[in-house]
């Protein structure tokens, strides 16, 4: 290699180190994405990504924080934030219904729902690492969750699972981590902020093996 | 004029085994059509073995595709089981080249139900419940 080269090399160096990394928050409808993807960037920027709702399917598109910067115990890195529409396998306007919305507004977030999970799926490709975050009061065997994680390990992405609502009573960590036993799992309150300490540490490990 | 089909009306339910051979030398797009024609004649399809991880996400979104162009289909129930796992390198190794000989995990189970036939799959491990609408 000449002097060219390895100056080219060095450059490319500096410039990939300082590149954002794309950070996915995929999951079922209703486990937390946002509340999760609220707080990392109030915490970091000052602002929230999106809205949150009892409502299933309150994101119908994917959104964007970019530029986020993430600072922890003496370390730092650059991330675009990117939460995705909760995964589903059916969805039903009438469920929405129940919520005491109007039938017209019912159909529409139906038709925005099954356009954001389409949305989503074709997004795994972009991601460099991705955030699972699934609801520890639910059965973690539910295929949309095997099939996120089948599909991200199929494209070599890292994953970090994250057992969201520890703060509920009927919260089972440990049922999420028998599931998926080759990643690793962490419980969290994205509502309270519990344990968001070793979040952080485990996002800085989870990007090193990009 | 609409041009939007509509979903078979439910007379009962039925269930259809599909082996796997019937897919095997399909492509991933032809696999897929065959698949969600069967489910949308609401028929509950109980297939041998498994699709590929990206299939089953281009299942999803196609599920989705089609909720919007197919008046009275509401989506699917998805479970895939998976028979005995093997654990340790060798073990996985054995898995793995049993199913590449056999071009299939022929030891799964995928059941695939329309939502308007089915309400739930409850899965466990090792354990495949199906809930149906009343």
């Amino acid at each position: 290699m000449g002097f060219k080269g390895f100056f080219k090399k060095v450059l490319s160096g500096i410039f990939k180190s300082k590149k954002e990394i794309k950070l996915g928050f995929y999951g079922p409808p209703n486990a937390g994405k946002t509340s999760l993807a609220n707080r990392i960037c109030k915490d970091f920027t000052g602002e929230e990504i999106g809205s949150v709702s009892k409502v299933p399917h309150e994101t119908r598109e994917v959104q964007f924080k970019e530029k986020v910067e993430i600072k922890y115990k003496g370390k730092s890195m650059t991330f675009k934030i990117v939460d995705t529409p909760g995964i589903a396998t059916k969805i039903d306007y009438e469920e929405f219904l129940r919520y005491r919305m109007k039938k017209g507004d019912a159909k529409k977030r139906a038709k925005e729902a099954t356009q954001g999970v389409i949305d989503a799926i074709k997004w795994l490709d972009d991601m460099d690492s991705v955030v699972v975050v699934l609801d520890a009061t639910e059965n973690p065997y539910n295929q949309v969750n095997i099939t996120i994680i089948g599909n991200l390990a199929a494209r070599k992405i890292p994953v970090l699972i994250i057992a969201n609502k520890i703060d509920l009573r009927k919260a089972d960590i440990k049922k999420i981590e028998a599931a998926f036993p080759e990643y690793k799992t962490i419980g969290i309150s994205a509502k309270n902020g519990e344990n968001l300490d070793e979040f952080y540490e485990e996002i800085f490990k989870l990007v090193k093996r990009i | 004029m609409s041009s939007k089909k509509t979903l078979g009306k439910i007379k009962g339910f039925s269930i259809q085994f599909l082996p796997y051979s019937e897919i095997k030398d399909l492509s991933s797009n032809e696999r897929l059509k065959k698949i969600l024609g069967i489910v949308l004649g609401n028929v509950i399809l109980v297939l041998q073995g498994r699709l590929k991880d990206e299939e089953e996400g281009r299942l999803i979104g196609d599920t989705m595709a089609m909720i919007d162009h197919i008046k009275g289909f509401k989506g699917i129930e998805l479970a895939v089981i998976n028979g005995g796992e093997s654990s340790g390198f060798f073990g996985r190794f054995k898995t793995n080249f049993a199913n590449m000989i056999a071009g299939g995990d022929l030891g799964a189970i995928t059941v695939i139900g329309p939502a308007t036939v089915v309400k739930e799959i409850k899965r466990n491990p090792k354990k495949i419940e199906l809930l149906l609408n009343k």
